[in-house]
């Protein structure tokens, strides 16, 4: 042992890293496979194979409630995303394209305050307050969920495009001020298409963190409003069949899309930078 | 020396103080600064880091604003003006080309900007693309090409919109030894051909003094001595203007006969106790003990007699190729360095433990302000 030529440390060769890894990813992913493997079983069981049929497929796509919650889903994650972007990228040129000030810590924590706060208190309190307007404008809309949504996908929004931001020479712009660029000018030729990128990013993220999410819709959605995953929270209080593991199998097809598309943009903004 | 019909300074700093932060932590970073750049001047602020150069070629460039007094560009006052507004363009350190942009888009940002219309624009990056020999590059993207190249795409995206004042902020100090020489000439023949006054900061004293019509010499935000590149090197009026740029002899002296005005010569009594001329420094200088300074290539090496200036022991003979360095300890103490230029068949005239006597040439002496 003593003569054997020192390698340096690798945490993959000490004992059971592997057997380790192989538990974590069990864990990770057999649910989901099995989830996957059901929603095109033949019978009525979410548990009894009884063969191959793309039925269960055929009856969501049929289902009115489901293409209703799906059109709902999109509706909102498509505004919240959009909004949270604008303010994620206001927020992110405010925290980044200044000189330090006083209370700039504050500002951050401000922005990510909905990744601390537990998510269940922002959904009462976001229950509390929406009822007060309900009780005053009568109004029982999709807004609701979407200012919601955007507030919670903000941070999501804001990370990868102050990452891109903080990434990015400062004297790229003072070359453009320089160069008769006004403010405006320098944003629009310069800013803007450096961080598009990670705007992108941030976007999808929050499409993705808007499209999942469940305790908050839960609370602040209008009677009769279902977003998808409210709509399969309510159906496993019924009869499950595997309807449900049809559905949630496009949903993760759909956010393992978006994801990889998220991933693949921030190789590409790292790689160029 | 510039004394053409332009009686009206290109750039013309007056009183420049600049100040970060407020209160106990708040640094100086320009004291008082006045200088005047005249027009199709290849002038160079020269100091070590930290020195307000790089500072006072930002308030020209308008990316920071004075504390105090005044920048005027061609005789009209622009220190608050934003920099899109001033006709004055940057060579940056990082050189700073948009990534996004072609080499091309890249020199033609400036005209774009101007509002200029799209067939005027394409000519001019062309004439620039031959200026900085760029043409075969003109739609690579700036990643595609070298770090020299991507020095010339800075300067003519810089020189593109015919600013009144090129600012380069140390342009060349991420080149090698070679592309540097290469690029020193090359910015020499630019400033030639484009008749733009340059601004040059650099901490290089060799490339201030090879390039620079003038040079600012600046320390801890103070321009200590602003001349042509001989009047820096031959007559520093200071201190650290003689120690920062190239190798000097400090000798502490007696000014016997004191002077007035910049040719006035003065007598010095050396601790030798040789009297010898020597120039004094532009201003009043009253009679005492001063500091002077000689350059080692203007004294040279003799057997001892009684006239030698200085004499003393030569302790080591430094060999350079082209000349050889004798390092002498004088007999009234300290060192002396002597720089003498190698001939054939000189070898072996002096040797290490020799008594040697100094000589040095009329008018190379020098005295010191402080």
């Amino acid at each position: 042992m003593a003569d054997a030529p020192a390698k340096p440390f690798s945490i993959r060769r000490q004992t059971g890293f592997g057997f380790i890894a192989l538990c974590c990813f069990v864990l990770l992913y057999t649910p989901i496979l099995i989830l996957v493997f059901y929603s095109f079983n033949a019978g009525t069981s979410i548990a009894i194979w009884e063969g191959f049929s793309w039925r269960w497929y055929e009856a969501a796509w049929q289902n009115e409630r489901v293409v209703d919650a799906s059109i709902t889903s999109l509706k909102v994650a498509i505004s919240a995303a959009f909004l949270a972007t604008v303010c994620a990228t206001l927020a992110a040129l405010a925290t980044t394209r200044t000189a330090p000030y006083r209370g700039i810590t504050a500002i951050y924590a401000a922005i990510n305050q909905p990744l601390m706060v537990p998510e269940i208190v922002t959904a009462v309190a976001l229950l509390i307050f929406f009822a007060m307007i309900k009780v005053y404008t009568g109004y029982q809309g999709l807004a609701y969920l979407i200012i919601a949504h955007t507030a919670f996908c903000i941070p999501f929004a804001y990370l990868p495009i102050r990452a891109r931001l903080e990434n990015m020479d400062l004297s790229l712009e003072q070359a453009a001020a320089d160069l008769y660029a006004s403010p405006w000018q320098t944003f629009r030729h310069v800013t803007l298409p450096l961080m598009a990128p990670g705007i992108l990013a941030g976007a999808m993220l929050a499409f993705v963190i808007s499209l999942d999410d469940v305790v908050i819709t839960e609370f602040v959605k209008s009677g009769g409003q279902d977003t998808l995953p409210t709509y399969m929270l309510g159906q496993l209080r019924r009869i499950i069949t595997p309807e449900i593991n049809a559905i949630s199998t496009v949903f993760l097809g759909i956010s393992v899309a978006v994801v990889t598309v998220f991933f693949l943009l921030n190789r590409k903004g790292g790689s160029s930078s | 020396m510039h004394g053409n019909l332009d009686a009206i300074p290109a750039i013309s700093a007056q009183q420049v103080t600049k100040v970060f932060g407020a209160g106990p932590g708040s640094v100086t970073a320009l004291d008082k600064v006045s200088i005047d750049i005249q027009r199709n001047e290849f002038f160079t602020l020269l100091g070590p880091s930290g020195c307000g150069k790089t500072t006072l070629l930002r308030l020209i460039a308008g990316f920071d604003h004075p504390t105090s007094g005044r920048i005027d560009l061609e005789g009209s006052d622009i220190s608050y003006l934003p920099p899109f507004k001033r006709p004055v363009n940057t060579v940056f350190q990082s050189y700073a080309l948009f990534p996004h942009m072609s080499v091309a888009e890249n020199i033609g940002f400036g005209l774009k900007m101007l509002g200029k219309p799209a067939a005027e624009i394409d000519a001019e990056v062309e004439v620039m693309l031959k200026l900085v020999k760029m043409e075969a590059m003109r739609d690579r993207s700036t990643a595609q090409i070298s770090g020299g190249q991507q020095q010339r795409v800075a300067l003519a995206r810089a020189l593109a919109p015919k600013p009144k004042v090129l600012l380069l902020d140390e342009p060349l100090s991420a080149l090698d030894l070679k592309l540097r020489k290469e690029m020193q000439i090359e910015l020499k023949r630019l400033q030639h051909e484009t008749g733009i006054t340059f601004v040059f900061v650099t901490h290089d004293q060799e490339e201030a003094l090879t390039m620079s019509d003038r040079i600012a010499v600046m320390s801890a935000g103070k321009v200590l001595q602003v001349g042509t590149p001989r009047d820096i090197y031959d007559r520093p009026s200071r201190r650290f203007v003689a120690d920062f740029i190239g190798d000097t002899n400090f000798m502490d002296a007696e000014l016997v006969s004191a002077g007035k005005g910049s040719d006035s010569k003065a007598s010095l009594k050396l601790a030798s106790g040789k009297q010898i001329a020597a120039s004094l420094p532009d201003g009043d200088m009253s009679a005492g003990t001063v500091t002077a300074v000689v350059r080692p290539e203007h004294a040279w090496l003799t057997k001892p007699k009684a006239s030698s200036v200085l004499t003393g022991n030569l302790e080591t003979i430094v060999y350079f190729g082209t000349d050889t360095h004798y390092h002498v300890s004088l007999a009234t103490g300290g060192m002396f360095t002597v720089r003498m230029q190698n001939a054939r068949g000189q070898a072996g005239e002096f040797s290490e433990g020799d008594e040697v006597g100094i000589d040095i040439d009329a008018d190379a002496v020098q005295v010191l302000r402080d």
